[in-house]
């Protein structure tokens, strides 16, 4: 891989183009949350003031707290009290089968569903949190920087069709996140979430799913075929399949209700035409439950 | 082949029609093509089987959709037609086609024209080999392919004369010897020669004729009597009774071909002819070029006037009063007797004559006029007047033309005159010598018993001999002549009574000044004053009555074209040699015109008959539509309408719907939106982006507005002049486009209500007034057009103190984005005047209605939702000066609309502080 100056800044600029967007619109979906009765109170907003420190690179000019820095000569930032940090891990399924949009008016799959674990992470991250990514791609951390770190990582596809949960170096009694469509084969993910389970992580399944996997609004003689064009199904009358493909994905949901109850997780279904944030109140909810 | 009253043109393509069956299990056992779609969920879906392993098919009703669409198909390339000719009827081998082509079918030619499509069409399809013959015009056969023949139909047309003898033999020697059928389309009048032509036809073949029911009617020329114009109307058919209107065509007053007058013509039950008069006055009369029957449409039914309703006007002028009593020794008496048959004769002071623009003015023994009478008569004979006089006792005792020529004299005379043959004198009266070659009386007979026994000489010069047109026997000259520019002054050397002469005795007298043009006779000038003469076509008809410009075509000579039967060498028209037009119309007073009579084993039909109406078209069509509904249904089976589609498909199945509904502004709405805050307004031109830029403009000026005064407008609005109602702006902004459309009498009823009510609209032409103010630009062009029908005062260019100049700030140039030169305003009162002290007058209260002016204001303002200019104006910073002067420019024009004369009222503030004792 090359890197000469032209190609990296060829490169940065084409993933800065991504990223600030997805930031933004995940801090904007973040700010509505705070703004209601579940967000986290900032430092100097309630009686868990813990202490004050001197003022980082870094920190929002907004955080300093003006009264006690005018005391001295240097600016200092109230904390608020002292809580151990929670391990968040996400898993964003990036497959090809999430790059689908039925209408061109519903955002994909994909999208959703990272503005979705990007917004968590921004309220996460406000809320002391540390976040990472499954699979040792990002290790959690805190503070605003990983966010960036966070959202370079969304900006990847992977080429397969369908992706596995990434259940590998997760840290003990960590929470997770997993986000995708959960089409694919059932037994890696029944094996990702026995081996969390085991290790003490719990935490929340988001199956996102476009309206018209719900629906199934086909007729006539029709050839399915996945995004990467490596599985088809070819049937004659599609309406005649819709009674069938229904049940088969109300067997899916069931199944993955049990597991995840089994494993003492959390399931929810988001659909790609309702808001984001309808999903992201119940996932922050969830999360408030697990913790 | 004809089935159900249907023929068809191949009809072997019908066998066709057997294959559709063979189509619709075809069609039955191909399932529609499958559609790709992309699916996630697809793996779910993964060893799931179809219960029903036949394939989707196709349903019954879209099978039959296609199954008609193709049998349309089908039917329609087999050349359906219906009302077929019946197959007896028509025969085979070669057709002759023949047509008068006179201008008695000229009246339903199209008629004619039609029926030959329908016939050529069936030879067409009978595969028979057709040729065309205008007797008018033969020319030698052709047999040739009917649709060769079709597409030169429009092509034909009917000549202005008539089939004749010699036309006949011509097109019997037009025809071969071969055998074929003919069909003759006769104009329905009898014409010499036609038996001949029509044996000579019979014997190659069967001969049917048809022939056009329609009545013709015919004008005969007019004539002129009693003070009106005889209109004498003929007819072939004499059964029944038929009113024919007649239209008299001619110039109005500013020179465009208008309908003149009407008269109804009523042709009693039998009657073959009718007759009207109409009395016009002379001014009228004179600008008549032709009558026409209206609804004929022949150029039977047209006749051209010429000089034979041309009446002059001739001025009688004497100098000596009339003495009751003594009509035989008034100047003017004999006069009057020789013109009143054929002139309008006017009678009073000179002064109150000219005027009226006579052709002639007669001065009778009038020896001197005042001043400004001969300068205004020499102003009218320059202008191709023509003055005559003649002498008498006053002339002859006057000093006129004495010692040098008059100006309104052609020779300088000898005083006192000389007596000859008298008790006190020697000599015998003398006799005219005849007319010499070159005069205009030249051929005139000149009577024995002429004799002139007093006259006035005629001074010996050298001019002398160039201007003697008619002289006595002894070579004293009798009459002279002077052409001045274009008029000319005629001096008769004896009285106009019998006092010097007997010449006013004779008809001579009348005959001369006949030759002088003085009067113009209504019968046709007689043949030998006329022989040799050569007549150069003016205008030409055609066979529908149409005047054309004759062109280059070579002139007639006079006995033709009277004598001479119209024909491709001589058209009817207008025809003119020297100062005198005639008329040669196709029907003369010697025409007679008789119906057609056939012998009873030809067969003649009329014009119509059931149409013939090719049904291809309308098949293909039908195949087309159902393939269109084919298509959609076809999609939306396969479930591929989606979205966008659907609405296309929709829109497809519903072309012809009704346009969606305008966006209708509720008048109370507009009303609101309008008054509730002061808005701009700008005058919809119809051009687009026109439109586009002087709302940009209006939007810019109303920022500038918003942010420098306490003028705050809304959003500016485009006015439709033709609905909206304009009393709810203060201003509006019309831009001038050169095409743009003039509004109806109503919108201009409303405008003129605006600006008399304290509206205020700014004309810009933006064209930076390149031709100087309105003239030649096409925008100033369309300006003035524009503006005409308003109620606008007199305009000036804005003067030095015009409060425009600072209603808001000081300016003294208002430019755009052209840096023009002037721009109008409502004129000062001519009284306003500076009062001592005062910096400015004290002008016109109120505001003006109007400005106007080229500079483009619109595209200087313009303002994107940015603040942002949208057109360039100038260059680097002397642009943005520009600009900003531009605002300025509007600042001042909406405070001045607003304001009124506030700051002009200013004038008054030194005078109120004196009074209140400052």
């Amino acid at each position: 891989m090359s890197h000469s100056p032209a190609h990296l800044r060829a490169r940065s600029e084409a993933e800065a183009a991504t990223l600030p967007p997805l930031l933004a619109k995940a801090e904007h979906l973040a700010g509505t949350v705070l703004l209601g009765e579940h967000g986290r109170r900032r430092a100097g907003m309630g009686d868990d003031f813990w202490q004050y420190r001197p003022a980082q690179p870094g920190d929002r000019r907004r955080s300093i707290d003006w009264r006690r820095s005018a005391r001295s000569d240097g600016t200092y930032v109230r904390e608020r009290e002292w809580q151990i940090a929670q391990s968040v891990m996400l898993w964003v399924d990036q497959a090809a089968s999430m790059r689908f949009a039925s209408d061109t008016a519903l955002p994909e799959k994909g999208d959703r569903a990272r503005l979705i674990a990007m917004a968590t992470a921004v309220l996460l991250i406000r809320g002391g949190e540390r976040v990472g990514l499954t699979g040792g791609v990002l290790p959690p951390r805190r503070g605003e920087p990983q966010l960036l770190r966070l959202a370079q990582a969304f900006s990847t596809d992977q080429p397969e069709d369908y992706a596995e949960p990434e259940a590998r170096l997760m840290l003990p009694h960590a929470r997770a996140i997993f986000i995708s469509d959960f089409l694919a084969d059932s037994a890696p993910v029944e094996a990702a979430l026995t081996k969390a389970a085991d290790r003490g992580v719990r935490g929340v399944i988001l199956q996102v799913l476009d309206p018209s996997e719900e629906a199934f609004p086909f007729r006539g003689r029709t050839i399915f075929e996945s995004v990467g064009k490596t599985v088809q199904h070819e049937t004659l009358k599609a309406g005649e399949l819709r009674a069938r493909y229904l049940q088969r994905l109300a067997d899916r949901k069931d199944w993955l209700t049990q597991v995840s109850r089994a494993t003492g997780w959390q399931y929810a279904v988001h659909h790609t035409d309702r808001s984001a944030h309808e999903a992201l109140l119940w996932l922050y909810r969830a999360m408030e439950g697990v913790r | 082949m004809t089935l159900f009253g249907i023929g068809f043109l191949s009809p072997w393509l019908l066998l066709g029609l057997l294959a559709l069956p063979i189509l619709w299990i075809i069609l039955r056992a191909v399932p529609p093509a499958p559609i790709r779609r992309m699916f996630p969920a697809v793996v779910l879906l993964l060893g799931l089987k179809d219960d029903d392993q036949v394939t989707d098919r196709t349903p019954w009703w879209l099978l039959l959709l296609r199954i008609l669409a193709v049998a349309a198909v089908i039917l329609g390339l087999a050349g359906p037609i219906l009302n077929p000719r019946e197959a007896g009827e028509r025969g085979s081998g070669p057709l002759l086609i023949a047509m008068d082509a006179s201008w008695a079918s000229a009246g339903d030619w199209a008629a004619q024209q039609e029926a030959l499509e329908a016939l050529l069409l069936e030879a067409q399809r009978d595969g028979r080999t057709v040729a065309m013959l205008r007797v008018s015009d033969p020319e030698p056969l052709q047999f040739q392919a009917a649709e060769t023949w079709r597409s030169r139909l429009p092509g034909l047309a009917p000549e202005p004369w008539l089939p004749g003898q010699d036309l006949y033999a011509e097109a019997e020697a037009a025809l071969d010897d071969g055998a074929f059928d003919t069909l003759w389309l006769s104009d329905g009048l009898a014409h010499d020669g036609r038996a001949d032509f029509l044996a000579a036809l019979e014997s190659r073949g069967a001969v049917r004729v048809v022939q056009s029911a329609r009545p013709l009617v015919v004008m005969a020329p007019p004539g002129f009597a009693d003070g009106a114009i005889e209109l004498t109307l003929w007819r072939v058919e004499t059964a029944g009774s038929y009113a024919a209107h007649i239209a008299a065509h001619g110039r109005d007053p500013s020179g465009n071909a208008a309908v003149l007058a009407r008269a109804g013509a009523e042709f009693a039950d039998g009657a073959a002819e009718a007759q009207v008069s109409l009395s016009l006055p002379a001014e009228l009369r004179g600008r008549i070029t032709h009558f026409e029957v209206e609804g004929q449409r022949s150029a039977g039914a047209v006749a051209l006037s010429d000089d034979s309703l041309r009446r002059r006007e001739v001025a009688l002028i004497a100098g000596r009063d009339d003495r009751e009593g003594l009509e035989l020794l008034s100047p003017l008496h004999y006069l009057e007797k020789a013109l009143e048959p054929n002139a309008d004769l006017l009678q009073g002071a000179l002064g109150d004559i000219l005027p009226a623009n006579p052709d002639v003015v007669v001065l009778a023994d009038v020896a001197t006029l005042a001043p400004a009478e001969e300068e205004a008569l020499l102003a009218w004979v320059e202008k191709g007047g023509l003055l005559l006089r003649f002498a008498g006792p006053r002339l002859a005792a006057s000093d006129v033309s004495r010692a040098e020529e008059d100006a309104l004299m052609p020779v300088r005379l000898r005083a006192g005159g000389r007596t000859v043959g008298g008790a006190m004198s020697w000599g015998e009266p003398k006799a005219l010598a005849p007319f010499a070659e070159d005069s205009p009386f030249a051929g005139l007979p000149v009577p024995e018993d002429v004799r002139v026994s007093a006259q006035v000489m005629a001074q010996p010069d050298p001019v002398l001999a160039d201007r003697v047109i008619a002289q006595l026997a002894d070579g004293t000259p009798l009459v002279t002549r002077k052409r001045i520019d274009q008029g000319q002054v005629v001096l008769v050397h004896v009285t106009a009574n019998a006092e010097w002469s007997t010449l006013p005795l004779s008809g001579l007298f009348v005959q001369m000044l006949d030759r002088l043009a003085v009067s113009s006779s209504a019968t046709t000038p007689d043949a030998e004053s006329l022989e040799g003469t050569t007549w150069e076509p003016l205008q030409v008809m055609d066979a529908f009555g149409a005047l054309e410009d004759a062109g280059t075509r070579p002139g007639v000579d006079w006995p033709e074209l009277v004598a001479a039967r119209l024909g491709p060498d001589l058209l009817p028209g207008l025809y003119q040699s020297e100062d005198r037009r005639l008329a040669r119309n196709v029907i003369t007073a010697e025409t007679e015109l008789a119906a057609a009579s056939w012998p009873a084993r030809i067969p003649v039909e009329g014009l119509s008959r059931p149409r013939e109406t090719p049904l291809a078209g309308l098949l293909l069509s039908l195949a087309l539509a159902l393939l269109a509904v084919d298509v959609v249904a076809s999609l939306a089976l396969a479930g591929r309408l989606t979205g966008g589609m659907r609405t296309a498909a929709v829109v497809l199945l519903a072309l012809g719907a009704s346009p969606p509904p305008a966006a209708a502004q509720s008048t109370d709405d507009f009303a609101l939106a309008v008054t509730s805050e002061v808005v701009l307004g700008h005058v919809l031109t119809g051009d687009p982006q026109l439109d586009q830029m002087a709302y940009e403009g209006l939007t810019g000026l109303s920022e500038t507005l918003f942010f420098r005064t306490s003028v705050e407008p809304a959003e500016p609005i485009g006015v439709d002049l033709e609905t909206d109602e304009l009393a709810f702006f203060p201003f509006l902004y019309w831009p001038v486009a050169a095409d743009q459309p003039i509004p109806s009498d109503e919108a201009y009823a409303k405008l003129n209500e605006y600006l008399r009510s304290g509206g205020m609209i700014l004309f810009d032409t933006r064209d930076a007034d390149i031709a100087g103010f309105g003239a030649a630009s096409p925008n100033g062009q369309r300006l003035q057009r524009l503006a005409q029908p308003l109620d606008i005062p007199p305009l000036e260019p804005v003067p030095e103190d015009h409060v425009l100049t600072r209603t808001f700030y000081l300016l003294q140039d208002f430019p755009g984005r052209h840096v023009g030169r002037d721009v109008w305003v409502e004129a000062a009162p001519p009284d306003a005047e500076r009062i001592e002290g005062m910096p400015f007058r004290n002008l016109n209260d109120g505001v003006t209605p109007v400005v106007i002016g080229g500079n483009d204001w619109a595209a200087a303002w313009a303002m994107d939702e940015s603040g942002n200019p949208i057109y360039p104006v100038g260059r680097g910073y002397s642009g943005e000066r520009q600009r900003e002067l531009a605002y300025r420019f509007g600042v001042n024009l909406i405070m001045h609309v607003l304001t009124g004369n506030y700051k002009s009222d200013q004038v008054h503030v030194p005078a109120l502080l004196d009074r209140l004792g400052q």
